[in-house]
């Protein structure tokens, strides 16, 4: 695929964006929505990124569903914290997980699956050591949430990006 | 909103139930910010307008719209993937901040730094010093 289409799944998504933004799937933006991200996705080839290899479509539809629930159980929980607690952040701290992935697209999603849920930040990864440090709210039970992050999301994203 | 009187009594319920409830969970995120009471504490809290909080009322407005245009509009999609995408960077960009700003500052409420070459990237190799 590296002819006409170096990025097909890019090339996808933006004609995607494109016919959503006009609101239309006319043959004249169809069109028009094509050329563009063929262009774009040559565009997207000079800067030669690395060439993420993303595989098992039910294991990323899997780890979407889960990322959803995760975030609105989260959701309840921060609220309930900020409500209901006398002293909102008594627990918040810091901690240290040992990552096994080294995919950088995969890390990258793991990234934003963290940040994204309330209660969880991602602060840094340390690439020497393979480990993250995160900042969590409620951090009662650190092994809790190196399950959920370990076991939950690192095993799917390497079974997509590795 | 006056053009909400052309829409069925269960459809208007049903839109001003979403953007409440999302402009509710905004509202409590809102209030975390001013509850919590550290910089790392509070990055957490605006996390809930821009998930839940922004999903409820793209729903209610996704749904307002298209009953009244009798077509479906879901272009409200994009500014769910635009938000899920770029608020985490930007809160990791906050926390990193203050994480440099605090380790440099010699706190001991936060890890110390052990590797100072943790920004390069895996599968990547260090900048070779230059050649004077």
């Amino acid at each position: 695929m590296s002819g006409i289409l170096p990025y097909p799944l890019l090339s996808l998504a933006l004609l995607v964006l494109w016919l959503l933004l006009n609101q239309s799937i006319s043959a004249g933006h169809v069109i028009l929505g094509s050329v563009l991200a063929v262009l774009a996705s040559w565009a997207m080839a000079a800067l030669r990124p690395e060439k993420p290899r993303i595989r098992r479509p039910g294991a990323a539809l899997r780890l979407t569903g889960m990322v959803v629930v995760d975030i609105l159980r989260s959701n309840l929980a921060v609220g309930r914290i900020i409500v209901r607690s006398r002293e909102p952040g008594v627990n918040a701290g810091f901690m240290t997980i040992p990552l096994d992935m080294r995919s950088r697209q995969g890390l990258a999603v793991l990234s934003i699956i963290i940040t994204s849920t309330p209660g969880t930040i991602w602060m840094n990864y340390d690439a020497a050591k393979g480990t993250l440090l995160l900042h969590v709210l409620d951090l009662v039970d650190e092994t809790v949430w190196i399950r959920t992050i370990k076991g939950r999301y690192e095993r799917l994203l390497m079974e997509i990006f590795e | 909103m006056t053009a909400l009187g052309d829409l069925p009594a269960w459809a208007a319920f049903l839109v001003a139930f979403c953007v409440l409830l999302g402009a509710a969970v905004t509202l409590i995120g809102s209030i975390g910010l001013l509850r919590l009471s550290n910089f790392y504490a509070r990055v957490h809290a605006p996390t809930l307008g821009a998930t839940l909080g922004m999903v409820s009322i793209l729903l209610g407005s996704a749904f307002y719209f298209t009953m009244l245009e009798g077509r479906p509009v879901v272009h409200e999609i994009l500014i769910a993937v635009f938000v899920t995408l770029t608020t985490p960077v930007t809160l990791m960009l906050l926390a990193r901040a203050a994480l440099y700003r605090d380790r440099t500052e010699g706190s001991t409420e936060v890890p110390a730094s052990e590797v100072v070459e943790d920004l390069i990237p895996p599968g990547q190799e260090r900048p070779k010093e230059r050649m004077p």
